[in-house]
């Protein structure tokens, strides 16, 4: 296959940036797109160019790492897939394909495809932890937990941080991963005692780090690759409201 | 045979040496922890364990990671699970049993007293893990589930379908988080550590570089915690992220620790078969689908050929003509033989032309029987099915399926485009976890005093062969439970030493050493990029010492890699500036470290004239093909020393006192 790319290319945060014409040749369909990355990169160093900064580190899905937006939509045209996981099979020969970095104020660019997305580590700094020091645990067992508050837990911690929902947020809003933390600790017994003084501190900081507001709209959860749901965010927006009334 | 190592293993009965050496270890009191600073390297379950536990105890702590957020360490992609002896199933599970299993399935080449301590804290890992909120696996009356590893014969396997390592590594990386909220950790991350400094023979700090803005910084701490990960990546393709490197680890032995076992590398065998030449890394599929997978190849060659050509589908070929050869060769522990050995005999098959895709590497992981005698079967029972059909056996079936590896499922899919449900999965080993690491005595500290190595980075636990499911034991077992002991140890007498500060002459030194070494990169300016010699190292590692290794051919290793040496030092191209984020520099000098460590990798080996666990040399085995160890000869630990021209050998002899050692029997 024949790819001809259009990559967002900009030297560091001060720096303008602009999108740069490449032709990637010899591009098997079996390659995930990163590798079509490598294949691109090694060429570029090969003939003396400043290869593409991009992030990247498992390349099985999991790290949440990598955050290419692809032809418009964070991750690429697939559900449920990060950019690691995507290969060129999704592609068709001559295919011009479109490649920025995430896009939100809060998510400063590094260079060229790498962004700063050190407000989410602040955001769970703030309160995103249950308040247990090494060795105060009584055994695991002793607090039985329901099979399904289990999974539903389970299912909103399975977020990878990698910040898609932002990317595809008109207002680079930052709701679908703060909730998921405040619903997965919430669903859980042990989450209780400080449950309220959670999601004030961990909503506080993010409207601190610059996030913008939700609508609604379900692009977060639409482009999530790891389908966190659109009902973390009610359930967020529930605890955040009693807290607000009890004024805790 | 030099001089002798101290492992510092406290006297006493085996199982009383921890709690008697808790009792009787030294303290430090709050007053003084709050003026002693840790510097902590590496963020993953070792890592993230052991910050947030010291910050919780008082001490001043600063960690680092080179990714853009501690909780994207590599711990994240650990998929199956962690062992705990727990016997919440009631099959006759006990530390006794977790330690026994540890060190036979190690090959009888760890340290008692380390392995012993590991199984007996194992209970509270699992414990702390779901105080933090850590989503196990759970059983509709609410207690925990528990599933079977490779090497056992119990179920103390806990898990989080498919992704226990994300949830242990975020369990750990919020206890982290929360400190760093609350002032008492500095976390530095796009860090990558670039040297130790020692002070006086003692390790006082590190120079760090900011990936982001190329800076050289200079780090003071009283002690220094290496939890920086195995070397897996030194094969160039292995399950490794591709950022794990052994940098950390390499320049700390340049510095005085020794370095242990180097040899012992962990060959996973369930990994997806690679595609092509673009390959940038494998996947692991969790040993966990060895529960419910069954492992084979064609029993007639012809239809080896004809799969390979792709003439034949494996749905095709009947039953009496495939060779399901663990549980032939292994009748007791069948498709849950110990990892090495299930390896080894993945390549026998393949080697003898049996293997089932283009490549000729790979063989099949086949789940259609589980999912429809054993699962779909219970399934058509409870709705009441009397004489259920073969499509709604498989139906039923793929659901339970879907349940327990519906991630791995899908993730397969994906990567190989073929739907596992429909087909057999291919899988082929690859490089997994390195066993060796940093030598490290009883209080997790190296040869040089003050530098700790947890976790992956050291040694001490897991012998010549590393069980499923105890990696994440050990990382949070060092990180939670051993070092906030430990290293009161040392720093009950560092309480008068007041920070060194870092314009100390020292610092300044090593920094320059460090800037020089980035400068020399840049300056080559040749013509071939970091990746071509990571690769070529990567295929000469695989070869010569992978999964079988002999003396010619570790010999032809060590004078291949020393060429590659002098070619990279000659020829690499590293573009750009050191004042930048610059990836490639990253690369090149993680490369550059890589191919030393080879050379150290090829010559334990060609050392080491045994098999044991992951280290097979074909000289030592028995007519049927079996690893060979020697006890008499060999069963101590290699430590390596750094010299000016060379590597000095060291031994630590191995005592078992408590285990008989015997030959390894999964049969």
């Amino acid at each position: 296959m024949k790819i001809n790319l259009k990559v967002w290319r900009q030297k560091n945060n001060k720096a303008k940036g602009e999108l740069k014409d490449y032709k990637v040749d010899h591009v098997s369909p079996d390659m995930s797109f990163l590798e079509m990355f490598d294949v691109l990169n090694e060429d570029l160093i090969t003939k003396g160019d400043d290869p593409i900064a991009f992030d990247h580190d498992c390349r099985e899905g999991i790290c949440g790492s990598c955050s290419m937006h692809i032809n418009g939509r964070p991750h690429g045209p697939l559900a449920g897939v990060t950019t690691c996981q995507l290969h060129m099979r999704s592609f068709k020969d001559g295919d011009t394909i479109v490649v920025e970095p995430w896009r939100a104020g809060a998510f400063p660019v590094n260079k060229d495809l790498s962004v700063d997305r050190s407000a989410f580590d602040r955001i769970i700094a703030a309160g995103g932890f249950i308040s247990v020091n090494t060795g105060n645990a009584q055994d695991a067992n002793n607090l039985p937990i329901g099979k399904e508050a289990a999974d539903e837990a389970f299912m909103s911690a399975a977020c990878i941080g990698c910040g898609a929902c932002v990317a595809a947020c008109k207002n680079a809003s930052a709701m679908l991963f703060v909730s998921a933390k405040v619903s997965q600790l919430s669903l859980l017994p042990q989450g209780q005692p400080e449950a309220k003084m959670r999601v004030m501190a961990m909503v506080n900081q993010m409207d601190a780090e610059g996030f913008g507001s939700c609508t609604n709209t379900g692009a977060c959860s639409a482009e999530c690759p790891k389908g966190i749901d659109l009902s973390n965010i009610a359930r967020m927006n529930r605890e955040f409201f009693s807290a607000n009334l009890t004024g805790k | 045979m030099s001089n002798i190592l101290d492992s510092k293993i406290p006297e006493g009965n085996l199982n009383e040496k921890w709690t008697k050496y808790k009792s009787s270890v030294h303290l430090v009191n709050p007053a003084n922890k709050r003026s002693l600073e840790i510097i902590v390297v590496g963020s993953g379950l070792a890592g993230s364990a052991a910050a947030a536990s010291l910050a919780e105890m008082g001490y001043k702590v600063k960690c680092f990671c080179f990714q853009d957020s501690p909780r994207r360490a590599h711990s994240i992609a650990a998929q199956g699970g962690i062992n705990a002896a727990k016997n919440y199933q009631n099959d006759g599970d006990s530390t006794y049993r977790l330690f026994y299993d540890t060190i036979k399935g190690g090959d009888y080449r760890a340290r008692e007293g380390n392995v012993h301590r590991l199984a007996e804290v194992s209970s509270s890992i699992i414990d702390q893990c779901v105080a933090q909120g850590v989503p196990f696996a759970r059983e509709y009356g609410g207690l925990l589930s528990n599933r079977s590893f490779g090497g056992t014969q119990v179920q103390r396997t806990f898990y989080a379908a498919g992704q226990t390592g994300q949830q242990l590594l975020l369990g750990a990386y919020s206890a982290l988080e929360r400190q760093v909220g609350m002032g008492q950790v500095k976390m530095y991350s796009r860090h990558e550590m670039l040297d130790v400094v020692t002070i006086d023979g003692k390790a006082r700090g590190i120079i760090a570089r900011d990936l982001v803005t190329g800076q050289l910084e200079r780090h003071f701490g009283h002690a220094v915690l290496l939890c920086s990960g195995g070397y897996g990546n030194v094969f160039y393709l292995s399950t490794n992220a591709m950022g794990s490197n052994v940098t950390a680890a390499w320049k700390a032995h340049k510095r005085g620790a020794y370095m242990a076992n180097p040899c012992y590398t962990q060959i996973h065998p369930t990994c997806i078969p690679r595609s092509g030449d673009h390959q940038s890394k494998l996947t692991l599929m969790s040993e966990s689908l060895r529960n419910d997978g069954r492992i084979w190849v064609p029993a007639k060659k012809e239809d080896a050929e004809a799969l390979r050509n792709g003439t034949l589908r494996p749905t095709q070929i009947k039953e009496e003509d495939r060779d399901y050869y663990l549980e032939r060769r292994y009748p007791a522990f069948g498709n849950l033989v110990p990892r090495d050995v299930a390896s080894r005999a993945a390549k026998e098959r393949c080697d003898a032309g049996f293997g089932v895709n283009s490549t000729g590497e790979a063989v099949y992981l086949d789940f259609f029987y589980n999912m429809t005698e054993k699962y779909g079967r219970t399934e058509a029972t409870k709705k009441g099915i009397e004489n259920p059909t073969a499509p709604q056996l498989k139906e039923f079936g793929a659901g339970v399926i879907k349940e327990k590896y519906g991630n791995l499922f899908d993730m397969y899919k994906q990567i190989t485009g073929v739907d596992p449900y429909e087909e057999p999965m291919q899988i082929y080993p690859a490089v997994h976890y390195t066993m060796g690491g940093l030598w490290v005595d009883y209080n997790l500290m190296t040869t040089v005093p003050g530098l700790y190595a947890l976790g992956e980075a050291n040694f001490s636990d897991h012998g010549a062969n590393r069980l499923g499911a105890s990696a994440l034991m050990q990382g949070l077992a060092d990180g939670y439970f051993v070092i906030p002991y430990t290293i009161g140890d040392y720093l009950a007498d560092e309480i008068r030493t007041k920070a060194i500060s870092t314009d100390h002459p020292a610092f300044a030194a090593t920094e320059k050493e460090v800037e020089d070494k980035i400068q020399k990169l840049l300056n080559i300016k040749g013509t071939k990029s970091v990746d071509h010699y990571h690769k070529r190292l990567g295929k000469i590692m695989w070869d010569e010492c992978g999964m079988a290794r002999n003396t010619e051919g570790l010999k032809s290793a060590i004078a291949s890699i020393q060429q590659i040496k002098t070619e990279f030092w000659s020829n690499v191209r590293v573009p750009g500036e050191a004042n930048e984020f610059n990836q490639e520099l990253e690369k090149a000098g993680r490369v550059a470290d890589f191919i030393e460590l080879g050379e150290l990798m090829c010559k334990d080996a060609l050392e080491r004239n045994e098999s044991c666990g992951g280290h097979f040399r074909e000289e030592y085995q028995t007519d049927e093909g079996e690893a060979l160890r020697d006890d008499v000869n060999f069963a101590f630990v290699s430590a390596w020393e750094n010299q000016e021209d060379g590597w000095k050998l060291h031994k630590e002899e191995l005592k078992f006192e408590n285990i008989k050692i015997a030959a390894r029997s999964y049969k």
